[in-house]
C-alpha cells in the first residue's frame, strides 16, 4: 500500500470516527438527560406524597380543649356523702354536674339548644372531670375550673377545616353552636394542645378520643410473632439450601417454589391462615398471634431468597480456607459463612418485616379488621395493626377521622424509615471487606 | 529459558548436590494408584500413579486445564466439596487408604494441610487466622499454649518479626505476599504431615515469590510438599521431584534435574522449551 492511499483511508477514517463521534455524543447526553428527567419525576412525586399526608396529617397531634366552669354539686356527685374513689366511680354524676353549671353559664333555651352546647364537648369531658375529683375529692361543693376535651367539631373549627360562610343547614355546627364558641374564645377558655392521647389510646368512635396506641402494640405483637417464627426458619432453609442440600431435581423444584411463593399476593396467604389457623386449629380470631403467623409464612420467601443471596456472596475460597484447615462443613457455615453473610441477611430479614408491617389485606382475612378499643395485652388478645387502623379511619365518616388516617399513617411511615435505615446502618456497620 | 532453569538447578542446593543422599533416604508418604477423576461426563483426570516422597517437594507442572489441580485436590479430598465430582483408584498417607469409609475427612485434613493460590486469609485478625485450626481441633488446651503454637507458626512462616505488634490487626491488612506466608502460617498451625500449595504465588510479586520460595525450602526439613506452579522456574528452583500433567494425562514423572535437563517425552520436552502451554 502506497503512502498515499493509507492518507486516503486515513481521512476518510477520520471523517466517519468523527461523524460517528457525534452522534454517540448526542444519544450519550440523551441517556443522561432521560436519567434526570426520571429522577426528578420521582422526587416529585414523593414530595407530593409526603406533603399530602403530612398537610393533612399533622393537625391530628394536637387537640383543642375548653376551660368550663363546674360547680361540683355535692347532691350529684356524692349523693351519700362518701367521697372514697369506689363509690365516686360508682354513684357519681359527673355529667350531671358538668351539664348544670355549662346550662347555667351559657343559658340554652329549651332541650334542643342543650344538646347543641353539650354536643361542643367531648364525651370524654365527664371522665376528665371524674379522674380530677376522684384524685382531689376535697373540691366537692365547691366551683373549679377545668381543662376538657373539646368535641370533634369544635376541634375541626379551631383547625380552620369549618367553613363558617356555608349554610346553617349544611353544617354540623349550628349558629348558636358558632357563638358560644365565640364567647369562649374571647374569653380565652378555648386552648389547642399537643394530643398525647394520640399515642397513649385505642380506638374509638369519637375522633377526638381516637389513638393509635392499640394498633402500635398490636403491630409490634405481630411482628414479634412473624419475626420468631420466620427468621430462624428462613436462615435454617436458606442455609441448608445454599450450603448442604445436594443440587438436583428435587432441591430446584423447592428453588421455583420459593421463588413463586415471594409472588404470591398477599391476601393468598390471608385466605390460607383463615382455612387452617382458625378454622381447622382454631386458634383465636383477630389476635396478633395468628396474624404474626400468616405475615410469617409471606415473609419466608423473602427471608429465604436474600440470605441465600447473601451467602452465595460470601467467597468460596473463604470456605475452602476453612475446609482446608480441617473445618467440618458445619464449622464452616458457623464460625465463617454465616457471620460474613449475616449483614446481608439482617437486611433483607429487616426489608422483609417491614413489608409486613405495612401488609392489611391477609389480616383483614382473619379478623384483624375488627373494632377493638382495648389495648392488647398479649399476642392472643384480639387486636388491630397499624395499616388496618388506617384503612378503618379512612372508612369513618365524621371530618375527624381524615386527619387521624393521615396522622396514622405518617406513624406507620416513621416506624417503616427507621426499619429500612437501621437495615442501611446495619449493613454499613458489619460488612466486612476480604 | 533453559538457561534459567539451568541456572535454576544449580542454585538449588539439596536437588543438585545431594541427589544420591535423596535416593538414599527417600520414603514415600503417599501412594496414588490409577486415580481417576470425572466432573460429570468430562474425563478430567486419567490412570494417574504417582508416588509423593516424604520430606521433599513434588512440583506439578503442565498447562492450564491438565488436571493438575485436580489431582492435588484428590490428595485431602477437598473435591469431596464439589457435587458433581467422582473420584476413583486407590490414594494413600503412610498406607492408609485415605478414601474408606472409616477416614475422617476432618482428620484427614488435620494431616493434610492446603495452601490456595490466592491468599484466603479469614477476615479476622492475625492471631484468630493463626489460632483457628488449633481451636477447631481442640489441639491446645490454654491460652499460653496456643500463643505459644500461633508464634511458632508464624516463625515458621517466616512471618512472625513483621507482625508480631500486630497481632491483632486484621489479616486481610496485610500484603499480598503477607498473606500467603499467613496462609502457610494457618496451615502449619494444624501440625499436619503433608501441605499441598496451589500456584502459592501465582499472584505475588518476584520479590514475594522468592521469599515464599524460600520458604518452602526451609519447610521442607519437615514437611513433605506438593505443589502445583505454572513456572518452571519455580519447579526447578524449589522441588526435587516433578510430575508433568497434559489433558489429564500424567505424561512424566521424575527427578527434576533430569526432567528439566533430559525430558523422555517430547511432550514434556515441547512444555519446558516452552513450545507450547
Amino acid at each position: 500500500m502506497t503512502d498515499s492511499a493509507q492518507s486516503v483511508l486515513i481521512s476518510g477514517q477520520k471523517e466517519k470516527v468523527r461523524r460517528g463521534l457525534d452522534r454517540r455524543l448526542r444519544s450519550e447526553r440523551r441517556f443522561r438527560a432521560y436519567g434526570i428527567v426520571a429522577i426528578v419525576l420521582a422526587v416529585l412525586m414523593l414530595l407530593f406524597l409526603v406533603g399530602t399526608i403530612v398537610s393533612n396529617g399533622y393537625s391530628a397531634f394536637s387537640q383543642t380543649w375548653i376551660e368550663v366552669d363546674v360547680l361540683l354539686d355535692g347532691e350529684l356527685i356524692a349523693p351519700d356523702g362518701k367521697t372514697d374513689p369506689e363509690t365516686l366511680r360508682e354513684d357519681g354524676d359527673f355529667r350531671g354536674a358538668l351539664i348544670e353549671t355549662l346550662v347555667a353559664d351559657y343559658k340554652p333555651e329549651g332541650r334542643a339548644q342543650e344538646d347543641l352546647l353539650v354536643a361542643m364537648f367531648s364525651t370524654d369531658a365527664e371522665w376528665t372531670l371524674q379522674r380530677h375529683v376522684i384524685a382531689n375529692p376535697d373540691l366537692i361543693g365547691r366551683k373549679i375550673s377545668i381543662w376538657v376535651k373539646s368535641s370533634s367539631d369544635i376541634d375541626q373549627l379551631t383547625k380552620g377545616a369549618v367553613r363558617r360562610d356555608s349554610p346553617e343547614s349544611g353544617r354540623r355546627l349550628k349558629d348558636l353552636q358558632l357563638r358560644w364558641y365565640d364567647r369562649m374564645t374571647a374569653e380565652n377558655r378555648v386552648e389547642t394542645r399537643f394530643n398525647s392521647g394520640f399515642f397513649s389510646s385505642g380506638d374509638s368512635r369519637e375522633p377526638e378520643q381516637a389513638g393509635i396506641w392499640g394498633a402500635i402494640v398490636g403491630s409490634f405483637l405481630t411482628m414479634l410473632v412473624t419475626l420468631v417464627l420466620a427468621f430462624p426458619v428462613g436462615l435454617a432453609a436458606a442455609v441448608y439450601l445454599e450450603e448442604f442440600a445436594p443440587k438436583n431435581r428435587l432441591t430446584d423444584l423447592i428453588e421455583v417454589n420459593i421463588n413463586n411463593l415471594a409472588a404470591v399476593p398477599s391476601i393468598v396467604f390471608g385466605l390460607l391462615g383463615l382455612a387452617v389457623f382458625l378454622n381447622f386449629f382454631e386458634l383465636p380470631r383477630s389476635a396478633p398471634l395468628v396474624g404474626g403467623m400468616v405475615l410469617a409464612l409471606m415473609t419466608l420467601p423473602t427471608i429465604i431468597i436474600s440470605a441465600r443471596a447473601s451467602l452465595l456472596a460470601v467467597p468460596p475460597s473463604v470456605r475452602e480456607a476453612a475446609l482446608g484447615l480441617g473445618a467440618s462443613r458445619v464449622q464452616v457455615v458457623s464460625h465463617h459463612v454465616l457471620p460474613l453473610a449475616m449483614p446481608g441477611i439482617l437486611t433483607g430479614t429487616i426489608i422483609g418485616m417491614a413489608r409486613a408491617l405495612g401488609e392489611t389485606a391477609p389480616l383483614l382475612m382473619i379478623g384483624m379488621v375488627a373494632f377493638i378499643v382495648d389495648i392488647p395485652g398479649g399476642p392472643t388478645d384480639a387486636s388491630t395493626v397499624m395499616p388496618v387502623q388506617i384503612y378503618l379511619w379512612a372508612d369513618s365518616p365524621e371530618r375527624g377521622f381524615v386527619e387521624k388516617t393521615s396522622g396514622a399513617v405518617m406513624v406507620l411511615l416513621v416506624f417503616l424509615i427507621v426499619m429500612n435505615a437501621s437495615a442501611v446502618y446495619l449493613r454499613k456497620k458489619f460488612e466486612r471487606r476480604w | 529459558m533453559d538457561e534459567n532453569i539451568a541456572e535454576a538447578i544449580e542454585a538449588a542446593p539439596a536437588a543438585a548436590t545431594s541427589d544420591a543422599v535423596v535416593a538414599e533416604t527417600f520414603r514415600v508418604k503417599m501412594t496414588t494408584r490409577n486415580v481417576n477423576v470425572h466432573y460429570a461426563e468430562k474425563h478430567a483426570l486419567r490412570d494417574v500413579t504417582l508416588d509423593i516422597g516424604e520430606r521433599e517437594v513434588t512440583a506439578l507442572i503442565g498447562p492450564s486445564g491438565c488436571g493438575k489441580s485436580t489431582y492435588l485436590r484428590c490428595l485431602n479430598r477437598m473435591n469431596d466439596t464439589i457435587d458433581i465430582c467422582r473420584v476413583t483408584g486407590r490414594l494413600e498417607l503412610d498406607g492408609q487408604d485415605i478414601y474408606d469409609d472409616s477416614v475422617d475427612v476432618v482428620q484427614l485434613r488435620a494431616s493434610i494441610g492446603m495452601v490456595f493460590q490466592k491468599p484466603n486469609p479469614f477476615p479476622k485478625s492475625i492471631f484468630d487466622n493463626v489460632a483457628y485450626g488449633p481451636r477447631v481441633h481442640g489441639l491446645v488446651s490454654d491460652r499460653a499454649d496456643l500463643d505459644r503454637l500461633v508464634e511458632q507458626s508464624l516463625r515458621k512462616a517466616g512471618l512472625f518479626d513483621e507482625v508480631k505488634d500486630r497481632l491483632g490487626d486484621p489479616g486481610t491488612s496485610l500484603s499480598g505476599g503477607q498473606q500467603q506466608r499467613l496462609c502457610i502460617a494457618r496451615a502449619i498451625a494444624v501440625g499436619p504431615e503433608v501441605i499441598l500449595m496451589d500456584e502459592p504465588c501465582s499472584s505475588l510479586d518476584p520479590i514475594a515469590t522468592a521469599r515464599i520460595e524460600e520458604l518452602i525450602d526451609e519447610l521442607r526439613q519437615n514437611y513433605t510438599i506438593v505443589i502445583v506452579t505454572h513456572s518452571m522456574q519455580q519447579a526447578a528452583r524449589v522441588s526435587q521431584k516433578t510430575a508433568f500433567f497434559h489433558l489429564g494425562d500424567l505424561i512424566e514423572q521424575g527427578e527434576t534435574p533430569r526432567i528439566f535437563t533430559n525430558p523422555r517425552d517430547e511432550k514434556t520436552q515441547g512444555y519446558i522449551t516452552g513450545r507450547f502451554g
